[in-house]
């Protein structure tokens, strides 16, 4: 059984960079248990001498030219869209 | 019967003259309008549609799909109206460039006059977890219109227009083409570019078209496939159309998988699929059973790969650049918790830590990489009955339409759904939903695979069954 602990669904949400109220915390740690729970069945398929597979296509190193252009955005759209901006720059808090 | 013409001839009287794309939005916008109560729709590109309609109607060069009127999944980025993927947290979002297809489209002279409702963020089967309420099913609004592209799927049965765009990580334009009637292709992995739509799982996405007919998904598919400079996991398409679909169903060999008859299938679908396989042999197809061993380990594969790669795809709502953010946070780790804790809904929530978790230090490889490498075993599989028939056959969905809510306390249920759907996007093989009949007035879809790249093939199949169930 993947039970998973109260401070296990904190620290995962804390890692996730999601704010949890305790009733979601409650709610999430049956339901990730049971999640978890079910995909654990694949701890027991015999995978020897298989790789993993990441992608399927096939494709490697796909290049372009590494060039400067201009794809047309208006600036207005982009800065209309910033939920804070002050002098048409993106403003953050404090982090020092 | 739809008020639609098929879309190559619909064109093509757009071309002559004879009719007017302006029209042809006007009569998108009016059954919209009559059939607000199924909630298919988010918003409405009404302005800039008709604009682009009165140029397409003036113009010399009107294109391929000259005037006709289609909707896209809330999840591609479109100019005329917000773009929020379904979610709280992307409410109020103005996208600064269109996504590849929409783009592709346009240049044909498609016109979007809409943006369809999904599961936020394409994460769910019903289209319940939309912040922006439930899509009804057509056939009966107690039911769900399947999800995740539940709004594309309910707004061509409804005959709001000819076509709508759908996205399909795990099974979403397949399973509501199912559940509501009408068809959904999922191509081969990478021959849609993805550039503009929101990202869910980059290994699995694809982009598709949900249409009536065979001919007319066949047509779109044409427009929207090949390389984009912008997606660099697109492949080269060949140079024949995907239009070109004649073949005969004599010598087709096609396997029926055995392990999707021991999914606890309802008897009213299992009795439909037989019939479609009844008129196949009749018909002269070579039908056999085969079997993919590791088929029943393909859920549990997609839900450790899909909330890995969500966990990390959603990490860019910060609550700084776009998207909600938390007004009276004090510091910056406040803003991404805050933001992130109210713009995202549970199901995105759960998927995230899924993928968080599974992702750790200390569990990654008991189980991301051992998910991977069942993966690869499942690929094996596949390989191996392609070697022996050229497609495959079963249910999209073990049940039609299920009941709205009947889910709701338990998130595994909704995952179950999607159980017949999964594997085709991890082996990254086309699939498409052909509605075959229905079972008390809830519409049944048979899903068709077909070998990676062989979507020409798998359609031309699709159409002559399609024929055969007239």
């Amino acid at each position: 059984m993947a039970d998973l602990t109260r401070d296990d669904v904190v620290h995962l949400a804390s890692l996730a960079k999601l704010a949890l109220s305790d009733d979601e915390i409650e709610r999430f740690r049956g339901e990730l248990s049971r999640i978890l729970d079910y995909v654990a069945q694949l701890q027991a398929v015999d995978i020897s001498g298989l790789e993993p597979t990441s992608q399927v296509t096939g494709l490697l190193n796909v290049e372009r030219l590494d060039e400067v252009r201009s794809y047309g955005y208006d600036p207005k759209i982009l800065l209309d869209n910033v939920p804070e901006v002050e002098d048409d720059q993106i403003k953050v808090r404090r982090v020092l | 019967m739809s008020q639609w013409l098929p879309i190559a001839e619909l064109a093509g009287k757009v071309r002559t003259g004879e009719l007017k794309a302006v029209d042809l939005v006007n009569q998108a916008y009016t059954t919209i309008e009559d059939n607000k109560d199924y909630n298919a729709i988010i918003s409405l590109t009404r302005d800039r549609a008709l604009q682009r309609a009165t140029e397409i109607d003036q113009s010399e060069h009107k294109g391929r799909l000259a005037g006709v009127p289609f909707i896209a999944k809330d999840n591609f980025l479109a100019f005329g109206a917000e773009t929020t993927a379904g979610s709280n947290i992307l409410k109020g979002f103005n996208a600064p460039y269109q996504a590849s297809v929409i783009e592709k489209l346009e240049a044909e002279g498609a016109i979007c006059v809409a943006k369809a409702n999904l599961d936020a963020f394409a994460h769910g089967s019903s289209t319940e977890n939309s912040d922006f309420g439930v899509t009804k099913n057509p056939h009966n609004k107690s039911r769900v219109a399947g999800g995740s592209s539940g709004g594309s799927a309910a707004a061509v049965t409804l005959d709001f227009v000819p076509f709508a765009l759908g996205s399909d990580t795990g099974g979403s334009i397949r399973l509501p083409a199912s559940f509501c009637g009408c068809v959904g292709y999922k191509p081969t992995y990478g021959l849609v570019s993805r550039s503009g739509v929101v990202a869910m799982a980059s290994s699995l996405d694809v982009i598709g078209p949900l249409a009536r007919t065979i001919d007319d998904t066949a047509i779109v598919l044409d427009v929207i496939s090949g390389r984009d400079e912008l997606d660099s996991t697109t492949i080269e398409r060949d140079d024949q159309p995907y239009t070109d679909l004649d073949i005969s169903l004599e010598g087709q060999k096609i396997g029926v998988i055995k392990e999707y008859k021991e999914e606890g299938v309802d008897e009213g679908v299992k009795s439909q699929i037989e019939t479609v396989i009844e008129k196949l042999k009749t018909a002269g197809a070579e039908v056999s059973e085969i079997s993919l061993p590791s088929l029943p380990l393909a859920l549990a594969v997609y839900y450790i790969i899909c909330p890995a790669e969500v966990s990390s795809n959603l990490s860019r709502y910060d609550g700084i650049r776009y998207g909600h953010s938390d007004k009276d946070a004090k510091t910056v780790d406040e803003q991404y918790l805050k933001s992130r804790g109210e713009g995202f809904g549970a199901e995105n929530k759960r998927r995230i830590m899924i993928g968080t978790h599974v992702l750790s230090s200390g569990y990654y490889d008991a189980y991301y990489k051992t998910a991977q490498t069942v993966r690869t075993k499942l690929i094996n599989e596949f390989a191996e009955a392609f070697s022996t028939v050229d497609y495959l056959l079963g249910p999209v969905s073990p049940t039609p339409a299920f009941e709205i809510n009947s889910h709701r306390d338990d998130p595994m249920l909704d995952y179950l759904v999607d159980i017949m759907t999964v594997a085709a996007n991890l082996v990254g093989i086309p699939a498409i939903s052909l509605p075959i009949g229905s079972v008390n007035d809830l519409p049944v879809g048979l899903q068709l695979m077909g070998r990676q790249k062989s979507d020409r093939q798998l359609l031309a199949l699709a159409k002559q069954t399609e024929e055969l169930i007239k």
